[in-house]
């Protein structure tokens, strides 16, 4: 089989468990999405670390650039009123 | 089964009809030997893929298929040591018996050859055993039937794995078309093998402790050809037709495998980590 044609990039994303959301644990190399979700599962999900996968391709993910990050990010930073730390918490809430 | 089975007996599941004669001990590691060889060879074959597959990905996945085979062959082996009650546990099986004493079939000790052949013996190796698996989940044996029952989810999945190869090379480029149609014309004596009748299988078939090998041909080649045909491949019609690995003639290429495998444990013996 030639190496000279690299398979496609593809970022995959394992849920761990009902209930809780996909996180992306990494990426991998293969040449379709049927045959990533297998690959995932073989470099990902050996030692039961999930019970969903998804795969997106690479090439298709569209990411915020480090040269924006002043712009994209710094505001926020001086607007402490965005976060919900003025209220009161009542006695047994949890998870808040 | 009766409850009266002799010494040399050995006792199985309650519930099934009860086979005429006990089962004998001998039949049983017999049996059991031919499924761990079949495994054990077989995972030495795969493993030879580790660090050599086309891509790092297939690499993984070659060698958790070799693992799983492993795994099967271990389980097996311990339980025929067992069964046979002479003191061989499962590295005493595979390391310290020859050639003529292995009674695998022989597809699965041919050379890996090239990738395309390597997915063509998956294919029909994977199947069989997924058909021979979900049916020894039935066998009187329980320690068998519970092996059967973990083995079969990962032939499934060895069996998911070649088929989409099969479909990708088959359906491919022409040269990956060539390669597997080229894999299975070499494959193809050594399938029939796979599906052969002795004697100490219709005993144990009649005590429904194993399953009767004949019966697998037609759903393993049904599914085999309806991915050949999607992949627009086919099974050569061959009148070639190899055997004797259940009574320990093999090819020539089974005591090399052999030597590799048990240099080590042969070298140094009761050697541990």
């Amino acid at each position: 089989m030639s190496a000279a044609v690299e398979w496609p990039l593809w970022e995959v994303f394992v849920r761990a468990r009902r209930g809780l959301s996909h996180v992306h644990v990494g990426s991998l190399h293969a040449p379709d999405a049927a045959m990533a979700v297998r690959n995932a599962r073989d470099l990902y999900t050996r030692r039961q670390e999930g019970v969903s996968i998804w795969v997106v391709p690479a090439a298709t993910i569209t990411a915020s650039s480090p040269d924006e990050k002043d712009a994209f990010f710094d505001p926020a930073a001086d607007k402490v009123y965005r976060h919900p730390t003025f209220y009161t918490v009542p006695d047994g809430v949890k998870h808040l | 089964m009766s409850a009266d089975s002799g010494p040399a007996a050995v006792s199985t599941r309650q519930g099934h009809a009860s086979p005429a004669q006990p089962v004998s001990r001998a039949d049983l590691f017999a049996y059991t030997m031919r499924l761990g060889d079949d495994a054990l060879v077989y995972s030495a074959r795969m493993a030879e893929w580790i660090a050599a597959a086309p891509q790092l990905e297939e690499d993984v996945a070659l060698g958790n298929i070799a693992l799983d085979l492993l795994g099967q062959a271990r389980t097996l082996l311990t339980y025929a040591g067992h069964v046979e009650g002479a003191g061989r546990n499962e590295d005493t099986l595979a390391y310290m018996r020859d050639e003529r004493d292995f009674v695998n079939a022989q597809i699965v000790e041919l050379p890996i050859g090239d990738f395309g052949f390597t997915v063509a013996r998956m294919l029909v190796v994977s199947a069989y055993q997924y058909e021979l698996y979900t049916a020894l989940t039935d066998s009187t044996d329980e320690t068998l039937a519970a092996i059967a029952a973990k083995a079969v989810k990962e032939v499934d999945y060895h069996r998911d794995h070649a088929t989409q190869w099969t479909l990708r090379l088959g359906d491919g480029t022409p040269e990956s078309h060539e390669r597997m149609q080229r894999g299975l014309a070499e494959l193809d004596p050594y399938v029939g093998e796979l599906f052969e009748r002795d004697e100490l299988v219709q005993r144990l078939v009649e005590q429904e402790v194993a399953v009767d090998p004949g019966a697998l041909r037609d759903p393993v080649l049904r599914y085999v050809d309806s991915v050949l045909a999607e992949a627009t491949v086919a099974r050569p019609a061959t009148d070639v037709h190899h055997r004797g690995g259940r009574d320990g003639v093999h090819t020539e290429h089974l005591g090399y495998l052999l030597a590799e495998m048990q240099y080590l444990a042969r070298s140094h013996p009761g050697a541990s980590w």
